[in-house]
Parts: C-alpha cells; structure tokens; sequence
C-alpha cells in the first residue's frame, strides 16, 4: 500500500464532512489525515484527504467520492509535483537548565516558540511529515508534555490551479 | 457558486414527467401543471404540495403523523396530487419502488419523523441497490429541537447516509421548492436512485413564498450519459474481432429504455444475450438470441455462455456477485466491454478491457452505429451457436413434479404466466418464488418484472404491486409471493381493498422459509432450523380468511388439475384485490444452482448433476440429460 494525497472540492455544507468520512468507513478504507478549509471561493471548502492504499483501491474511492452530490472535485497530488505541509505544535518540557538547548533545536528546525513558562516550552513548526517527526525526535529527549498536529494540506507546483468550475 | 447548467433531458425522473404523466393511463386525467408561477404567499406545507405538483408528482404513498401533519393540510385539498394511506411506511416506500419500477417515473413516499422516518430504511436500501428513483419526504422535529432527543425525533439524514443516493435536511422554508425540484432531478437522472429530503417542522409551518421553477444548485452532479467516441469505437472494435461473444443485460438497459435499442444490437452482432435479475423483460425471452437468466440460478446455458466467452459486453450491469459467482474463476477468457452510467461500477468487481461511461440508450445505440459503419462485417459466431444451442438444448430450465404427489410451486408459477401473459405485470419477493418467477415466467417487455434484486428484501412483493398497479391502473399486475415475505407486508391488502388497487397476490405456500430451507437441505445435513412456518402443518395463518379479512378475495389451490381454474377465476376478478393461497410442496428446489462461494464452473443443473462444459463427448451430458425428467419451461 502507497501513500496518496487526494484534494477535494466539496460544496460548504452541512453534514459533507460526515458523507465523506462515512464512505472512506464503510468502503473500508482508513483516512491517515484530513485538513478542511475554506477556498478562493465562498461556499466551496477544500479537503485534503491522506490514505494509504493500492492503486486500483484509490480509483474506486476516488470514483465513489466522486457520486456524492456535495463533491464537486477531486484531484490527486503526487509529492514530485506539490508542496505538502503539515503543522505541529509541541509542549516541551524546559525549565532554565535545557531551555537554551531546546531553542537551538527550535531554530535548526526553522521553528518557532509560540509560548514559553518557566517549565515550558510550546514550539510550532510546519513542514513536510519527515522533518516534524525528526523535530519531535530530536526534542523528546526533554520530554514532551502534549503534541497537536495538523492534517495535511497540499497545493500542486507552478501557476495551474484546481478550480471548481473547470 | 456555480450552478447546474442545463443537462440534455433525461429519460426518467423528474424533467420530463408533465409530458409523460399526460400520456400514462392514470386512474385520474392528469390535470395540466403550469410551467411556471409567480411568487405567492404559502406556508412551507404550501410550498411543499404545490413543489410536488409542480414536478409532476400525481401520487404519493404515505402515513401522517406528528412531524409531518402540516404538511397533510394542504395535500388534503391537492387535486393532482393523490395519497394513498398505506398501513406501514415500509409499504409506502416499496410502492413508490413498484410505482417507479413499473411507470419510470420517480415513485415518492412521505413519513413522519422518527419511526416514521426510520420504517424507511428498507425501502431506502432496497431503491439503493436496484437504483430505482424514489423521492422519501420525511417529517422532522422542529430546528430548535433537533439534538435534544426529543420526542419522535431521528437523525434519518444521518441514519440514511449510506442509502440514498444523496439526502438533504431542508432549515430554511424558502428551500423547498430548489428541494423538491433537485430532489426529483438526483433521483431520476444519471444512475437513479433514492433520495430523502427531511423537513422540520417549523419548517414546514413558517410563512415564506412559492414560485416555480426553482433554480438548482447542485455544482458537484453532472452525470456523463454522452460516451466516448474513441471508446464506442474500440468497443465495436472487439465485437467484431469476438468468435465467442455474449452481450451481458443488466437493469440500466430498462432504466436507460433501451431495449429497442438492444434488440437493434443483437441483430448487428447475431450475439447471444443473457439478461440478469434486474433486466428481465429488457430482451424478449421468446427472442432466439435470449439465453436467459446468468448467475447463481441462471439457465446453464447463459452461465456456460459467460463462462467460455472471449468477449463480454456488459450493458447497465455490474457485475455482482450473484452473476459472477467466484470471481477468480469467472469468464476466465473473456475481454470485457463494460458500459454503466456510472463510473464508480466500471472495474469495481472486474477490470474492463474497454470502459464506457455513459446513458445505456446512447452507448447501444453508438455501438450498432459503429459496427455498422466499420462495415467489418458480422463475425462467423456458427461454431459459437453451435455450442450455445448444445447447452441450451441439453440443459434446458424444468423442474420435476414432485414424487409425493404434491402441486408443484414451479408449475403454478408458469401458468400464472400463461394464462396472465406477458402483458401483464408480475412482482416478487425474495426467496425460491422469485427465481422460479425470474425463470418460468416468460417477459417480452421491460418493467413488467418488478423484483427486489440487490438487496433480496422479503416482504417486497405485495407493496411493489400495489405501487405498480397505481402507476399502471390498466395493467393487470400479479404479485407472485411466498408465505413467509406474504406474512411481512400483506397489511398493505387493507390499503388496496379500501383505495380500490385491485391486485392479484399469488401466495406459493410451501409452509417454510423455502430458500432458506432449500439451503440447510443441500448445506447443512437437512437440519431444519427454524423454517418451518406452520402455515400448512397449523394452517396459521389461513391465507383464504386472512385475505377476505384484508377486503379481499380469498382463493385456494391445492391441485395441479385446479390451477388453471383458480388462476381464470382470479383474471376475472377486478373491482378487488384477489389472494390465492396455491398449498404447494415444501421440497421443491431452485436449479440451476451455483453454490455460495463456488466458480460458474460448478453449476449444478440439478441437485447432483453438473454439466461438464469441458468435456461434452466424455459422458456428461448424454447420460445427465436421460436423469433430468425435464419440462420444457419458458
């Protein structure tokens, strides 16, 4: 099984979120992330949906994301040909002694520190899901209190878009 | 946001019902619906009845209640809007199927909210499966109660998610009509299907404006009916290439109305035609080229067919696993053209060497164009006719009267098709009656055979009729059922006694869960688990005093030398619904058989008795065809 990154276009509506998960559920296939937003344009949200399955399994979900009314498009972002990002936010435990160590850390990462508190510090960074995992196994040595990341969002390289007229 | 830009007029379904309503024999003359109306003052239930008239709805089958009463006020006075009072909304939602199935035009239902809503689901999965265009309008609590559990209230748009085509909770009272109307559009259009639009209360209470039409918005629904030019041609390409081709039916060839279309194909090819389940009738059986039913209890010579086929040209089917048994195992030499409306089926179940999106009409009626135009020539398929015709001949559908002298269920089946003919129109359950129905009744037209086939839901037949019959007011339609479907939904013989729907239920009495029992004899040691029903060893219930409880007639047949006489006294019975009780033997079995799990190889013609395809000089079929004491069906 591969890793695929899917972009899709759904109308903003009540419930789309529940048809979409729903159908990934009962087709039998597992969502690894899933990020939602708003897009260019009002009343369309953009999902980007991480699974993890075979080719021809992707083709049928993709087709069977496709019938659902609210679903208006679906493309496929292959790593070459787009930026993918992720976004985590780590509680780091640093008192006075590490929190200098934990800041060259942070910059090594291009991270930034969100909060800080005599025992604590909170660090955010974004990037592909390779360099936030290096970013966490470098400072759990530390101890990590609480970690929050975010699903995957993607956009295809160079001037062509996914619009939802087209 | 975009919105839907106008589609080429679909051939069921909503768009096109003012026209076919004024040409459909209905029980009331379809009054003229105005094309367009200025906005006036209504309530939501205003809204909503006038929505419904305005889309060509001329009857809706439906219980109030609570939820939804406010919406029964003004359907009082609709005069082109008829309801039908059905005794559970489980009824209501098969008869809009029957409806549906039989006229197609989209059959519309209407429930309460909470077990209104959820009695349903079956309905709703039913309609799924077979892809047939229902509308279900369900009463809701109202918005400031939804959540709160509060009294009859469901999440049904949550709880049908999964078995509707799509659905939609309408919050604001101006929506109804845009509801309505895309509503009917998604039912009707593209692969149909069932579509549930849920409506608050309050919703239907408040004070808005209606106007029609109503703009849809639907930006994400465009279904694909054109196909491919590059495809049709590489389709045509492989049939005329094929030595041993099949053109395998489904149930999109009767939706698509395609079937003079087919009948055009199957003459430009000289191929044989299986046609499933679902798309019986889409081909005449009397037709030479018609090999019958494929699948599980398919003739053996259209599961043999698809077996050693080296080309299968699948047309509105999909392939499921009833047809195809084993797939492993399954037309292992066979290129495949598959041609559905839609794409989520094309290489589901089978990779297709050539997929072709598209409306069934359009793709058969390229398909004869291409091969007419490529002037290649009709392929030499002799060789191929002379094997079809060996099987055919050798293994021909019968059935065996029974050694203990008891009426055969198989033989009562076919006279009912006889004597009602292939005019009429039959509906089944689910269980050995709707195969011997699916295999000794003979159809000559589409949507004259009305069966649950996905989802196999007991219980169908008599409600499917009813819808039937008032789609088709002319039509003599028969409902061919079995005492244990006949005890889940004969409640709605009440609503056909008093609404003046005068059916004709055949009730094949085994006196067991036939299918189910025909399964624990060949599969589980003849160790009768909990089929037997008791309604011969009991006489409970007594289907003649049962039947004349309901309003109806009440006939029994308990010999072969009475079933003609009871079937001709039935025909001649029409200002009611006519029941008979034919008391026929528990042992007869459904053959063909293809074992669950099992490849098409395996099938046994009957019980012991497997052709052997391979081999037809070596023994087999000679000496299997002396133990059959065959009858020709058919």
């Amino acid at each position: 099984m591969t890793d695929h990154t899917l972009s899709v276009l759904v109308e903003d509506k009540p419930g789309v979120l529940a048809r979409i998960s729903g159908l990934f559920s009962r087709r039998g296939y597992n969502i690894q992330s899933l990020a939602v937003g708003p897009t260019e344009e009002a009343g369309i949200s953009r999902m980007t949906i991480c699974v993890s399955v075979d080719e021809f399994p992707l083709e049928q979900v993709t087709k069977q994301l496709n019938k659902l009314v609210n679903v208006i498009k679906i493309v496929e972002l292959e790593p070459a040909t787009s930026v993918q990002r992720e976004l985590v936010m780590l509680k780091v435990r640093a008192d006075a002694t590490v929190r200098s160590q934990v800041l060259e850390v942070t910059q090594m990462f291009r991270a930034k520190v969100v909060d800080v508190a005599p025992d604590a510090v909170t660090v955010e960074a974004t990037g592909t899901a390779d360099k936030l995992s290096a970013l966490r196994r470098m400072l759990e040595p530390y101890g990590i209190r609480e970690i929050v990341q975010s699903g995957m969002v993607a956009l295809s390289r160079g001037p062509r878009a996914i619009a939802a007229n087209r | 946001m975009t919105t839907a830009r106008p589609r080429p007029a679909p051939r069921s379904g909503a768009p096109t019902e003012q026209q076919d309503t004024a040409a459909q024999p209905t029980s009331r003359p379809a009054a003229p619906r105005p094309a367009r109306i200025d906005p006036v003052p209504a309530t939501g239930a205003q809204s909503l009845v006038r929505s419904l008239e305005a889309v060509g709805c001329d009857v809706v089958f439906g219980i109030p209640g609570g939820a939804i009463l406010p919406a029964y006020d003004p359907l009082y006075d609709s005069t082109l809007v008829r309801h039908i009072l059905v005794r559970h909304e489980q009824g209501a939602g098969h008869a809009a199927t029957g409806y549906a199935q039989a006229t197609g035009r989209v059959g519309v239902c209407i429930a309460t909210s909470g077990p209104g809503a959820t009695n349903l689901v079956t309905p709703l999965a039913d309609a799924m499966l077979d892809s047939v265009p229902i509308v279900a309008i369900t009463g809701q609590v109202g918005r400031k109660m939804i959540g709160t559990d509060a009294f009859q209230e469901a999440d049904i748009c949550g709880i049908t998610l999964p078995i509707t085509k799509h659905n939609m909770l309408v919050t604001d009272p101006a929506d109804i009509p845009r509801a309505i109307t895309e509503a009917f559009h998604i039912a009707g259009t593209g692969r149909p299907g069932p579509v549930l639009v849920d409506l608050p209360k309050d919703v239907l209470q408040a004070q808005t404006t209606f106007s029609w039409p109503a703009q849809m918005e639907l930006p994400g629904y465009r279904p694909t009916t054109k196909p491919h030019g590059k495809q049709i041609r590489e389709a045509a390409r492989l049939i005329s290439a094929a030595r041993r081709p099949v053109l395998y039916v489904g149930g999109g060839v009767v939706k698509a109305e395609a079937s003079a279309e087919l009948l055009e194909l199957a003459r430009e090819t000289g191929a044989p035609v299986v046609t499933t389940l679902m798309a019986r009738g889409a081909f005449p059986d009397s037709h030479p080229q018609n090999l019958g039913m494929p699948g599980m209890h398919g003739t053996v010579a259209a599961v043999a067919a698809m077996q050693k086929a080296d080309l299968l040209v699948a047309l509105g089917a999909r392939f499921d696993d009833r047809v195809t048994g084993d797939l492993t195992t399954f037309a292992p030499e066979a290129k495949v053209v598959h041609a559905d409306i839609d794409p989520a089926e094309i290489g589901k179940n089978r990779v297709a060497d050539v997929p072709i999106v598209g409306d069934a009409r359009e793709v058969i009626g390229e398909l004869t164009a291409a091969l007419r135009a490529a002037e290649t020539g009709t392929p030499d398929l002799t060789a191929w006719w002379n094997q079809l015709t060996s099987w055919r001949e050798t293994f021909p559908l019968g059935y065996d009267e029974p050694a203990d002298g008891t009426l055969s269920p198989e033989y009562v089946i076919e006279r009912i098709g006889r004597i009602a003919g292939p005019e009429a129109i039959y509906a089944a359950g689910v269980g050995q009656h709707q195969m011997w129905a699916a295999q000794f009744i003979g159809y000559e037209h589409p949507r004259t055979w009305l069966n649950s086939g996905g989802a196999g839901t007991m219980g169908y037949g008599v409600p499917a009729a009813m819808g039937a019959k008032v789609g088709k007011p002319d039509t003599t339609v028969w409902c061919i059922d079995g005492d244990g479907c006949f005890q889940m939904t004969n409640q709605e013989l009440a609503t056909c006694a008093i609404e003046g729907i005068p059916i004709k239920v055949a009730v094949i009495n085994n006196g067991n869960l036939g299918m189910v029992r025909q399964w624990q004899t060949l599969f589980y040691g003849e160790r009768y688990s909990n089929t037997e029903l008791g309604t011969h060893k009991h006489r409970v219930p007594d289907f003649v005093m049962l039947a004349e409880a309901l309003g109806c007639e009440g006939l029994r047949c308990e010999s072969r030398d009475d079933v003609d006489r009871v079937i001709n006294q039935a025909m001649a019975i029409t200002d009611r619904p006519v029941v008979i009780d034919f008391t026929v033997g528990a042992d007869a079995q459904v053959w063909p058989m293809v074992a669950a799990g099992t490849g098409n190889d395996q099938i046994m013609a009957a019980r012991d008795i497997r052709p052997l395809f391979d081999d037809p000089e070596a023994g087999g079929a000679d000496e299997v065809v002396t133990n059959l004491e065959r009858e020709d069906g058919a």
